[in-house]
């Protein structure tokens, strides 16, 4: 083991100071503008629809002058997209651009897969959140890649029932929890919400709005933090109120679901900005009827909330035009006819900031028509957004989580040994990998 | 078939079973395996009967009604799948017909080939060869998509249609299907009587051998060609370009389109339950052969 260790170790030192000197080779190449001559041309793989409509205006654009062709090809995302670009990767033939969840961000890098952007970008940094772009460097000098979407989390709620039930938007978590009860008592066959473990996403959202740091690293090892007091803390609360039975506990996304919410059987759903889209064909028949809110909070007066889904646009240790691919994934996810054309065509909410209050979202989606400030109000919640911290084998950690809390909500048994778990067998594969991790 | 044996059962049963008292063992050992038989159709066609039923539900109706009741949005389901993307639907078809009909033609081939072979020559080696072919049939082609990757991607052919095709045209199964069909239906004195009357080999495997074998050629095509067709993962992993992607493929990015977008729940069903009806028409068409393959598997001496 500890040769694994050390050899992973040299290995990623090696790979970093090649980067490096072929990143320094590029800069160099640079300042005789003009040195990467002749057209090129870059492919990108992508999951969100309406993609190769926005690449178009750059084909037609910015691409056709500076003869940087993009060409599109369309994948189904999830983890098994990752494994894909790891897959490629090892061939050598990974695409030049991929598309990828901040959260496999680190799994990417740790496998070399991604290059460091950062003398090609410009000054993206500026126009994105701190929060944000930090998901993007790993906290070290480098960027990896250029954010593009993102999931600020927020509370939503059928605003006509929460008037008939009598109850008021909760403000803090302890609210929330009377609030499930009171109607517990007043409607015993409806349910605030449910606490689904099927989402890993939506729980590390609620963890990281509580504090949680899941994965930090001081030096070359990892430390490992899913069972840390702020995680219980949140952990303990969804199990506690699924175990006095205040909430329902069967998984999100499922034809019942869709049926509880379009039958008014749950009232309210702890999501992110992008629940519109979901709940317009989850729930047509209440459209209108709903109202959204910040997330929630700790204490009172306090104002943070965490992250579920968004996505970056990286550029691949095998592209063999780095920089073109750079200044393609900035111009995407910073200029104003983009970021126009990926709201209208795929529907995302971006990353960047100014964008967030312009064009597209001035008027409030379709299925929120009754609250007009909608996107002004997701705007001020997005800058609460509290920095994350993934590792390099979040797959793990989620995959340990469906599992886990899977059991413990439907045996309403406790939801802390099922962090317990998880933790087990995050930092069991980290050191099976040949990471140091730190107990 | 199995709608002929559930009337005549409980016929039989009600009337000699009235009349005598006791009713005869036979129909009693009957009622059991139509049952199960029965149990069976439904556990298997209830999955086909629910795509079908779904396939026509638009898509306020598909979670909210009732699951067996039929929908209104059939032809504007099959209307949004031929709008999506320029009807890109119909390009993975295409896709899905090309690969597992030319792949399924090109194994049946190689296993004709090589199981003929196997059955009437003998050679050094040839046992050897024959139990690797059985250890190939062992291994699920699952543990080999990636390795064929990584060997297409030094041959620099990922991401063509020769990626998908040619790791499908030698099937371990395929062979070992040839090699048994061709022990059983070309007797070794057949081939004998071709040699003595001075026909060449290649003249007694297409003129003698092959028509002998055709059955169990159109067994190995079928299940070369279900295979193809459902295939997943290889093509998943070699193709990149969504103009190349089969209909498994095709229709998982229809369900996995990101986090915050909404999964096309309708155009999936819908595109599944058109890409059923190909293959639901092959199996129409070839079985007749199929039913030759059970008149013809035992050949007289």
């Amino acid at each position: 083991m500890p040769n694994t260790k050390r050899r992973r170790l040299v290995t990623t030192a090696v790979v970093v100071t090649l980067g490096a000197t072929a990143l320094a080779a590029c800069g160099s190449s640079d300042d005789d503008s003009g040195a990467e001559s002749g057209p090129v041309s870059l492919t990108y793989w992508t999951w969100t629809p309406g993609m190769d409509k926005v690449v178009d205006l750059w084909n037609k654009g910015p691409g056709k002058k500076d003869q940087i062709t993009v060409t599109v090809k369309k994948q189904a995302s999830g983890d098994t997209l990752v494994t894909k670009i790891l897959t490629a990767h090892k061939a050598g033939k990974a695409p030049d651009l991929v598309q990828a969840e901040y959260q496999a961000l680190p799994t990417l890098v740790s496998n070399d897969a991604l290059a460091d952007i950062g003398k090609n970008v410009g000054d993206a940094k500026s126009k994105f959140a701190g929060g944000v772009w930090q998901q993007t460097t790993l906290g070290t000098d480098a960027v990896y890649a250029v954010p593009q979407d993102i999931g600020p989390m927020m509370f939503y709620y059928r605003a006509d029932l929460f008037k008939k039930y009598g109850l008021s938007v909760p403000a803090t978590w302890e609210q929330f929890a009377e609030t499930a009860r009171a109607l517990k008592k007043k409607a015993p066959d409806v349910d605030l919400t449910t606490f689904s473990a099927n989402d890993s996403g939506l729980f590390a959202g609620l963890a990281q709005q509580a504090g949680a740091q899941w994965w930090t690293t001081s030096g070359t090892t990892w430390k490992v933090g899913i069972n840390d007091t702020a995680t219980k803390k949140v952990a303990d609360f969804w199990g506690g109120l699924v175990e006095e039975g205040a909430l329902d506990n069967q998984p999100m996304y499922t034809p019942a679901w869709n049926k509880a919410l379009n039958t008014g059987q749950q009232i309210a759903w702890v999501s992110a900005v992008w629940a519109p889209g979901t709940l317009t064909t989850a729930a047509p028949d209440t459209k209108g009827k709903w109202a959204m809110a910040p997330l929630p909070q700790w204490s009172s007066g306090e104002n943070v909330t965490g992250s579920w889904g968004g996505s970056s646009t990286g550029v691949t240790t095998d592209s063999k035009h780095k920089e073109a691919a750079a200044k393609f994934a900035a111009w995407l996810n910073t200029d104003d006819e983009a970021l126009q054309a990926l709201a209208k065509e795929s529907g995302i909410y971006p990353a960047a900031t100014n964008a967030q209050t312009s064009g597209a979202f001035t008027t409030a989606p379709d299925y929120f028509s009754t609250q007009p400030e909608f996107y002004a109000l997701a705007s001020k919640i997005a800058k609460t957004t509290a920095p994350s911290a993934w590792g390099p084998n979040v797959n793990v950690a989620y995959t340990t989580f469906k599992d886990a809390f899977g059991a413990a909500a439907k045996n309403k048994s406790d939801f802390s040994a099922a962090l317990d778990t998880m933790q087990a067998d995050t930092v069991a594969d980290m050191k099976k990998q040949g990471f140091e991790v730190s107990e | 078939m199995s709608s002929l044996a559930v009337q005549k059962v409980p016929s039989a049963a009600g009337t000699t079973g009235a009349t005598r008292g006791r009713p005869p063992l036979r129909s009693r050992i009957a009622l059991v395996p139509t049952l199960t038989l029965l149990l069976g159709a439904v556990y298997c066609l209830l999955p086909v009967a629910w795509v079908v039923i779904a396939s026509t539900k638009s898509g306020s109706e598909l979670f909210s009604t009732f699951t067996f009741l039929p929908g209104t949005g059939f032809t504007d389901n099959v209307k949004d799948l031929n709008a999506y993307r320029d009807g890109i639907y119909w390009q993975w078809m295409g896709n899905s017909a090309l690969y597992a009909v030319l792949g399924a033609l090109l194994s049946t081939c190689v296993s004709a080939f090589s199981g003929y072979a196997l059955a009437t020559y003998r050679f050094r080696g040839r046992e050897t060869m024959f139990n690797v072919l059985l250890a190939g049939v062992l291994m699920p082609p699952i543990i080999l998509a990636v390795p064929q990757y990584l060997l297409l991607a030094k041959a620099d052919l990922t991401d063509s249609y020769w990626s998908v095709l040619l790791p499908q045209i030698l099937s371990p199964y395929g062979v070992y299907l040839s090699r048994i069909y061709a022990a059983a239906a070309v007797p070794g004195d057949v081939v004998e009587a071709g040699r003595m009357d001075g026909a060449s080999e290649w003249r007694i495997f297409t003129r003698i051998a092959l028509p002998m074998m055709v059955p169990g050629m159109v067994t190995v095509f079928l299940f070369q060609f279900v295979a193809i067709w459902n295939n997943f993962l290889l093509p998943y992993i070699m193709l990149s370009d969504d103009e190349k992607f089969p209909l498994t493929l095709g229709l998982f990015t229809l369900l996995e389109q990101g986090a915050n977008t909404p999964a096309l729940y309708t155009l999936v069903i819908t595109g599944a339950f058109l890409a059923v009806i190909p293959l639901v028409a092959l199996f129409l068409v070839i079985q007749r052969f199929w039913s030759l393959d059970l008149l013809s598997g035992a050949v007289k001496s």
